[in-house]
């Protein structure tokens, strides 16, 4: 049997193509899985979200009929598997109508969300829609601090009474907790919470800092020594639950030597699909300004855009590299780390990710992670339509 | 619930794959898979054959005389590859027991 992952990778990029690589575009097989971004409405304002800065509008979301003609060219094309996602996707008042719609063109469903809008009923919905596993992001294990981070009263409470419907429901449940410097200290309860929970997965996912991440980093970076620690914890309870939980982990890569093989490289082995349509190389490639990114809503199929369209080429293989990546012997080990990081952090979407020890700029931005993880910042910018709220100084 | 955690493959098992992971047979790549959560594992020729056999109803043991009947190869040799591949699957938490234990 072989397990097509190999060791467990993050979850963004955590399925990977059948076929064999390679670095052409034409001879690119399509994608084994899919995130669907249905909205980017979420009642919860984490100040990590993944989404872009600036967020679709509902007005510009894909209608019921659009995203089912998306789900049937999906399975067509050969996808096996699809994410909801969003934003929150049960703020879609039709996502029962596409999770049937998903298993009856043959899609596998999985449902990530937030939890704090489902109700009993509407769970029990989706379960018999065909929806074959449930994804909960949880913020911490105690109501004062995850309510806190989600800026969502109540919201703590309500994701373990989903997680307990979810394992009723007959239904594989995934923890999902994020985590940084302000509640790395509760991983070894968030693990036993996991188990308790009866989850099958965790994802120990170190917040990535993009977008809205990025704005928040000095808030969320955690020490050299809680990552260490976090680490340790992780393999520690890996060894003893084997077979019980089994744990992804995500570690920020600003601590690494290496980069991360961003999303198995640029166009290699992930779209995703914007509430509004886009199809994306990543979930935050529309924060590189200057590439433009084909709608399901053109003329074109989304086999095309994924195989023929600028975006999906620009970065694809190792043509467009600059040095030090273009002599560098990893470079098909890890394709020059993230675009978007390296856009974010040094103007050019080309440059080498500065996660990368040989990135001129590494040490420098080492060594400001380091003191942002070591200052007082603890107050979060709150993820909204607004462009963000800053947390009062009392925190609320 | 999903079936016991832990589960041990024996010849007495009677293993049945969950509800949340389905073998398909995958058109566009000409290759068998086991689609479950946010994974894709590509079973070879004989784990498919085995879990198409594995109903809830028969036993391990019944499995791996069916395998040995239509190979004629030494059954023993079969019982040890077939539990093998089944208890690496139940590691991974795709596999389950049928509830009623004969006994």
């Amino acid at each position: 049997m072989t397990d097509v992952l190999g060791n467990p990778p993050p979850p963004s990029d955590s399925l990977a193509v059948l076929e064999k690589q390679r670095s052409t575009a034409e001879t690119f097989g399509i994608p084994l899985a899919v995130l669907l971004e249905i909205t980017h409405r979420c009642p919860l304002q984490c100040p990590y979200c993944s989404n872009p800065v600036e967020l679709d509008r509902s007005t510009k979301e894909l209608t019921t009929d659009e995203w089912k003609k998306v789900l049937g060219e999906l399975a067509e094309i050969g996808v096996l598997q699809v994410h909801f996602s969003g934003g929150e996707p049960t703020a879609r008042k039709d996502l029962v109508e596409l999770v049937r719609h998903a298993s009856d063109v043959g899609l596998y469903t999985n449902l990530i969300t937030s939890a704090v809008l489902l109700t009993r009923a509407k769970l029990g919905e989706l379960a018999d829609a065909g929806l074959c596993h449930v994804q909960i992001s949880f913020q911490g294990i105690e109501e004062g601090l995850t309510d806190r981070v989600a800026g969502y009263k109540g919201g703590h409470r309500k994701k373990l009474e989903v997680a307990k419907w979810t394992r009723e429901l007959d239904l594989p449940l995934t923890v999902n907790a994020v985590m940084h410097r302000q509640n790395l200290h509760q991983l070894p309860e968030i693990i036993q919470m996991a188990v308790d929970l009866d989850a099958d997965r965790l994802e120990v996912a170190n917040v990535q800092y993009y977008g809205w991440a990025l704005k928040n980093r000095a808030a969320l970076m955690p020490t050299v020594a809680q990552l260490d620690e976090c680490t340790r914890l992780v393999e520690e309870a890996r060894e003893r639950l084997k077979g019980t939980l089994a744990i992804d982990y995500v570690v920020p890569d600003y601590y690494a030597l290496r980069p991360k093989k961003c999303m198995g490289g640029w166009g290699r082995q992930f779209f995703n699909i914007s509430p509004a349509g886009k199809v994306l190389p990543c979930h935050a490639a529309e924060s590189i300004t200057g590439l433009e990114f084909e709608s399901v809503r053109s003329n074109h199929s989304i086999a095309w855009i994924w195989q023929n369209s600028e975006a999906f080429n620009r970065y694809r293989g190792t043509g467009w590299m600059k040095e030090p990546c273009k002599s560098c012997e990893f470079r098909e080990i890890d394709f020059g780390g993230c675009r978007c990081q390296a856009y974010a952090l040094t103007g050019d979407a080309a440059n080498t990710d500065p996660a990368c020890a040989l990135s001129p700029l590494h040490e420098t931005i080492f060594k400001q992670a380091e003191a942002e993880a070591e200052g007082e910042t603890n107050r979060f910018l709150y993820r909204n339509f607004a462009g963000g709220t800053l947390e009062s100084e009392n925190g609320a | 619930m999903a079936g016991p955690r832990h589960i041990s493959v024996s010849e007495a098992s009677r293993p049945v794959l969950p509800r949340h992971a389905k073998l398909k047979y995958d058109e566009t790549r000409k290759v068998w898979v086991i689609l479950a959560p946010e994974r894709v594992l590509a079973p070879d020729e004989i784990a498919v054959e085995v879990l198409q056999l594995c109903n809830g109803e028969r036993s391990v043991g019944d499995v791996s005389d069916q395998l040995a009947a239509k190979y004629t190869a030494p059954r023993e040799a079969i019982l040890t590859d077939v539990i093998a591949m089944l208890q690496d699957l139940a590691d991974k938490g795709f596999l389950t027991e049928a509830r009623e234990k004969t006994s």
